[in-house]
């Protein structure tokens, strides 16, 4: 899976978990502030995107993560 | 009243209970199986002897159910009926994360996704403190606390995406009133009031309640150990002076399980005849 193919992936699952549109899913968007998300959104994406990329996320990873860009460079450094 | 007990409303929603091989779970079980939910039932023991069993006395409780409904005078509930086809039984072992995937797996692949959990499974190991050893404790703790944990943060977890869900997790007044011999039971069920508004206050968001539901003295198996003298001296602390059945317990269940009951979430609420007022 591409950068590209991989960012699509990412974008699916933060826009059925979060309920955004897939335009609001930019690398520069912060998860509370531009997309609304709560502490259990993120508890959700995280699950999602450890389902969908096949990877496991350990908690003490997520500090400060806190756009959508932290997060994907997060993942794609799981999948290699 | 009549109408909250009735299954007209529940529509094709699947519940799943452990510990649902008899007593208060298998009562619970049937109850919302006659209103109409897919259900399926965890048990420790899945053998086809163990099946037929279960599936008889699911019918005796249909007998049951139909008197009940004709002593309240409740017209909807005199359609009790029964699919057998919704009703899955399947090994669950809540002593094992893994056996609970399992079983959650192959009810939510076999009837849909579960909207209502009762994390009922659970077992006594009576000792007076002094002489309790670590196992009895253990056992203990693992199935009763840690067990109602691992079916309960399985069930959350798609209850997340779903948004809507009943968990509901079965005490015992020995939480409240502790119990002489029940040092390690009456830790266990009174953590569970801990454990379930943790949850509740972590899932209100998604309208996921999370109640416990505190049972007295009920004429199961499990209060079936007792001698005759310990049964006499539990009889004269009940205001109601009798033992409960387990379709008193079951219809709160069903009750709470409802969409009724969407505003209640982190109650701890008792069927017991009086017996923990107060406490």
């Amino acid at each position: 899976m591409n950068q590209e193919e991989a960012f699509e992936t990412f974008k699916s699952c933060a826009v059925e978990v979060l309920q955004v549109t897939p335009e609001q899913v930019v690398k520069d968007a912060r998860f509370a502030d531009d997309l609304d998300a709560d502490s259990l959104d993120l508890v959700e994406l995280v699950m999602a995107l450890e389902e969908n990329f096949n990877i496991t996320v350990d908690e003490s990873e997520l500090e400060g993560v806190e756009t959508v860009g932290q997060a994907f460079d997060l993942v794609i450094g799981k999948v290699g | 009243m009549n109408e909250i007990h009735n299954g007209s409303n529940q529509g094709s929603r699947v519940a799943f209970v452990s510990g649902a091989s008899r007593g208060i779970g298998l009562a619970c079980a049937s109850l919302l199986a006659s209103q109409g939910y897919k259900v399926g039932l965890g048990v420790r023991d899945d053998s086809q002897a163990s099946c037929d069993r279960i599936f008889q006395e699911i019918r005796q409780y249909l007998d049951k159910i139909a008197q009940q409904a004709n002593c309240t005078d409740d017209p909807e509930s005199h359609h009790v009926k029964l699919e057998l086809t919704n009703i899955r039984i399947v090994p669950c072992d809540v002593r094992s994360t893994e056996s609970v995937d399992q079983a959650f797996e192959k009810v939510e692949s076999e009837l849909g996704q579960i909207e209502v959990v009762v994390a009922n499974a659970g077992i006594t190991r009576d000792q007076i403190s002094v002489r309790m050893k670590d196992d009895e404790w253990q056992e203990v703790l693992d199935t009763n606390l840690f067990g109602s944990f691992r079916v309960a943060r399985r069930a959350a977890t798609k209850m997340l995406r779903l948004k809507r869900g009943r968990i509901i997790f079965i005490s015992s007044v020995s939480g409240t009133l502790g119990q002489a011999g029940q040092a390690n039971y009456a830790a266990s069920k009174a953590a569970l009031t801990g454990l379930a508004r943790s949850l509740a206050r972590e899932l209100a968001s998604r309208s996921i309640t999370v109640n416990v539901i505190s049972p007295g003295a009920i004429d199961t198996d499990m209060l079936g150990a007792m001698n005759d003298s310990q049964l006499s001296q539990i009889l004269d602390r009940i205001p109601m002076q009798r033992l409960g059945n387990t379709l008193e317990v079951a219809n709160l269940v069903a009750f709470i399980a409802s969409e009724y009951a969407s505003y209640i979430t982190g109650a701890v609420i008792p069927v017991d005849g009086g017996l923990a007022m107060g406490g």
